[in-house]
């Protein structure tokens, strides 16, 4: 479960997020939607805990994100929007290093890369460096690096950016995998297409607002619009005083 | 303090699977001082050894208005060469290295001699080529000697005593030791052993932050439960074990250069032996994390691989000031130079080849101040990496 609680940021004269409140709830994947430069990123960091906000407060399992940080991030997997990986080290490393750092035993490490390198088919690279990998292979990695200590939230910030069209395929399947297991899935992106085929939960996001948040049905029917696409324009649209 | 292990083990490994690193930290950072040295000091000293074995070679014009001179200079082994010159055709002769050094006798030599007024003499020769400097600083000396030789005979043909245009009597006594010549060769060999030190950090600290921030793996990093201080941390101590590594080959090199040296030959010695060389690694040891916290700390603000290379290029120059103002004022070790990290390490270490004895005192100031700067530095970097402007 995240909880994001009257969140707001300003980066200078900027109101980069504006009372933000929403929740991301258990085996369901919420998207965060909205164009680019509509705070996001700046929503999510904050949730992660690498940014303070300026007011408001989020929650991962009920723990406060900057009252007890390490023990809320125990519970959350986190896939930034550079998701870059260690080129001279193997897959293995990679997910490694991250697991140790997460205060992984050796033992317990061995178990959860091999059940993960099974679960996202990874096992014919995993003792290979990272260098020269392909997409898909990389954002399993990235994956597995952000899984590693079985977190029961995951947080990712626009995921399928930059991933071509077989490696989009495989990564929504993988989401939808980890969402049966019961786990909080929350993913921004800007693609309508993206959210619809894949998200239990809709959060529209624009200029550093919360402008809609339901099922997709219930914001197509709330809006009176045939396509979440045609409702994600009419809000937008409301907000920017265009329609 | 497991976190900050794991990031150090981490960062050594990928660092060491590295080409660009290991051959900046292992192979020519602390190598190029020793190799250079070897190669320098071998060559001035064959030059002085060749110079002053040689007979001098001296092109004379006009040698039938000075038969005296022609015969003193013959009998002192010097090499004649006759050839009759003009002023401008021994210019040229000298500038295009025919000759290193013409000696002019003009016509009217021989009248001014035996009127016993000064008889003028051109001596032809490039001050700027040192080649040909010694040969010229030879003649001169062959010449004057003649000169008072001549004038000593003229007074005692007079009934005046030669002693009486002898006022002074000057006897030099040099009290350079043969390490203490040395030491004015060696002098800055201190320069590439700090060199050395910086070059085995330089890639490792660069990859470390501006690189973490190049690939995108930074924000995953900063998104653990692992506090910044320990990430800094164990990414400066992989720094700081390049640093080692890189100053011990350094060291090694220059002990082993040394032993085929020739610098006996020009009654030097070189004190730089296996216990030298440990002393040397004991001095620079405080200078290491110093060296690793400036470096990091200057990294952590730059946004590319590229950026930090161009602000660490800068930094590895940092030390030589000043070690150059040192040999500007010919500064000798005293403690209040101590609390000046590079300075101190090159003084202390120029009293060990020296042979000097070096105050305990002395060493503690240096070491001190070093790491009291270091951990100054340390505290910065953590605090740049608690920000949140460090995500970029």
């Amino acid at each position: 479960m995240i909880e994001a609680a009257a969140l707001s940021k300003r980066f200078g004269t900027v109101d980069a997020v504006t009372q933000v409140s929403f929740s991301a709830r258990d085996g369901e994947i919420t998207g965060l939607l909205g164009p680019n430069g509509a705070g996001k990123s700046t929503c999510l960091r904050m949730m992660y805990g690498v940014l303070t906000p300026d007011s408001g407060s989020a929650c991962i399992d009920g723990i406060d994100i900057r009252g007890e940080t390490s023990a809320a991030r125990a519970h959350l997997g986190v896939l930034p929007h550079a998701a870059g990986l260690y080129n001279n080290l193997t897959a293995r490393e990679n997910i490694a290093y991250f697991g140790a750092l997460q205060g992984l035993g050796r033992e317990a490490l061995r178990g959860r890369t091999a059940q993960l390198a099974r679960s996202l088919g990874m096992e014919s690279f995993i003792e290979r460096r990272v260098k020269g990998f392909s997409q898909g292979q990389r954002i399993k990695v990235a994956l597995a690096r952000a899984l590693v200590h079985d977190p029961g939230n995951l947080i990712l910030d626009e995921p399928t950016n930059g991933l071509d069209v077989m490696a989009v395929r495989g990564l929504r399947d993988m989401l939808r995998a980890l969402k049966d297991q019961g786990r909080c899935i929350l993913f921004s992106s800007h693609v309508m297409q993206e959210v619809a085929a894949l998200c239990d939960r809709v959060v529209i996001i624009g200029r550093g607002r919360v402008l809609a948040d339901g099922t997709p049905q219930a914001i197509r029917e709330r809006s009176g619009t045939q396509t979440l696409e045609e409702a994600f324009l009419q809000v937008l649209g409301d907000a920017e005083g265009v329609s | 303090m497991r976190a900050l292990l794991i990031v150090f083990l981490k960062e050594f490994l990928e660092n060491l699977r590295d080409r660009r690193t290991l051959i900046s930290a292992l192979l020519l950072g602390p190598l190029f001082g020793p190799m250079l040295f070897g190669a320098m000091v071998s060559r001035m000293l064959n030059q002085g050894v060749v110079e002053s074995d040689e007979p001098l070679r001296l092109t004379v014009s006009g040698k039938e208005h000075a038969p005296g001179l022609v015969r003193y200079l013959e009998s002192q082994g010097v090499t004649l060469v006759f050839a009759p010159l003009s002023e401008s055709g021994a210019r040229t002769v000298v500038r295009s290295g025919a000759a290193p050094v013409v000696l002019i006798i003009p016509d009217e030599y021989g009248a001014r001699f035996t009127a016993a007024v000064p008889a003028p003499v051109l001596l032809v020769a490039d001050s700027a080529d040192s080649t040909t400097r010694k040969s010229a600083d030879r003649a001169r000396l062959l010449l004057s000697a003649y000169g008072s030789g001549i004038a000593q005979l003229r007074l005692q043909v007079r009934g005046v005593s030669p002693l009486l245009a002898v006022p002074v009597a000057v006897n030099e006594i040099d009290i350079a030791t043969p390490t203490g010549r040395a030491v004015v060769v060696l002098g800055f060999m201190t320069y590439f052993v700090l060199f050395a030190v910086l070059m085995g950090g330089l890639y490792v600290a660069i990859d470390s932050t501006a690189g973490e921030r190049e690939r995108g793996s930074l924000e995953a990093l900063l998104s653990l439960p692992v506090a910044r201080g320990s990430l800094v941390g164990g990414k400066l101590l992989a720094t700081c074990a390049y640093m080692c590594l890189s100053l011990a080959i350094s060291l090694t090199a220059f002990v082993f250069v040394f032993r085929f040296v020739p610098l006996e030959r020009l009654g030097m010695s070189a004190n730089l032996g296996v216990r030298t060389a440990l002393a040397f690694f004991a001095i620079c040891l405080p200078f290491i994390p110093l060296g690793a916290a400036l470096m990091t700390f200057v990294a952590s603000f730059t946004r590319s691989y590229r950026e930090a290379q161009t602000y660490l290029t800068t930094v590895l120059l940092v030390p030589t000031l000043p070690i150059a103002f040192a040999s500007i004022y010919s500064l000798k070790t005293k403690a209040s130079l101590m609390f000046i990290p590079s300075l101190s390490q090159h003084l202390l270490m120029t009293s060990v080849l020296k042979d000097e004895p070096v105050e305990v005192v002395d060493v503690l100031a240096s070491a001190g101040s070093s790491l009291a700067i270091a951990l100054v530095l340390i505290a910065l970097t953590a605090r740049h990496w608690r920000r949140e402007t460090m995500l970029g």
